[in-house]
């Protein structure tokens, strides 16, 4: 196994999920993608404790997932929240913060 | 790389496999964030979900793959599909799911890519990982547990308070009142 073939393809991973934070509007759509980039890091830090032969790879991947899962509930609470307020999720009408 | 791909220590099997689930996660990455069904978008989410967990077991860590069923393919993406189903009046084909300046995203995700590529290629280029041995496969979900248990105790109980907050936080946003 080539160790290059893990970190490619975590690299492209990581990459369609940033052009999918920047494209779509719907909130729903961007935590999707924020969802990739977190996968593509664990993969990462999964390649990297088999390369080296060390667990703490794992235990770090864990903790990314135990983290996500924690990210994607208060995340979908908050677009709830925005969408029983403006009933609209679409990211480029919430400006009311904008200076 | 190809001389390096052509050495005799390179499992074949598992290349084959690598390159098998890796297209198939990249085709599913690639509708999750150009599809215009939100539905559909989440489904393709479950590919590249089911196939980092593949990646998982051929990187010999079984544990985190079996967590990665149960937690994401699982939970989150139930979490996702009401998440979906509770903002959206009508399901199916929605053609302004993106941003005026979405195209943006495609060189900066190009550039990214290209330099990242470069890096790793640069610094691992023929790098072969070396298979584990039986006995250390066998012991990996053991010493998984000596490590949550052992080294990174005070982190996994800071952890579980990190989970704590987000289900009160996210159970007092999305109350009614």
């Amino acid at each position: 196994m080539l160790a290059v073939n893990f970190l490619l393809l975590s690299a492209a991973l990581f990459c369609i999920g940033v052009f999918g934070v920047i494209a779509r509007k719907n909130a729903v759509m961007v935590l999707m993608s924020v969802e990739l980039i977190l996968n593509s890091v664990n993969l990462n830090l999964i390649a990297f404790s088999l390369m080296n032969d060390d667990i703490d790879g794992q235990v770090f991947a864990l903790f990314v997932v135990a983290v996500a899962a924690a990210e994607v509930g208060v995340g979908l609470g908050m677009v709830l929240m925005v969408y029983r307020n403006r009933r609209s999720i679409s990211l480029d009408e919430l400006s009311e913060m904008k200076g | 790389m190809i001389a390096a791909f052509l050495a005799a220590d390179v499992n074949v099997a598992q290349n084959v496999g690598f390159y098998i689930m890796a297209a198939a996660m990249l085709m599913g990455a690639f509708r999750v964030v150009t599809s215009d069904n939100v539905v559909h978008a989440a489904l393709w989410l479950v590919v590249v979900l089911g196939g980092v967990a593949a990646q998982y077991i051929l990187a010999a860590a079984e544990f985190v793959a079996v967590s990665q069923v149960l937690v994401y393919i699982g939970a989150v993406m139930v979490l996702f599909l009401f998440g979906i189903m509770l903002t959206r009046a009508q399901l199916g084909v929605e053609p302004e799911l993106n941003n005026d300046g979405w195209a943006i995203g495609i060189p900066v995700a190009l550039l990214m890519f290209a330099m990242l590529a470069w890096v790793l290629i640069d610094e691992y280029r023929g790098q072969v990982i070396t298979d584990l041995s039986g006995e250390r496969i066998a012991t990996s979900t053991q010493r998984l547990s000596d490590g949550y248990l052992g080294d990174f105790l005070v982190p996994l109980i800071a952890l579980s308070f990190v989970l704590l907050a987000a289900a009160i936080g996210s159970i007092v946003l999305a109350r009614k009142d």
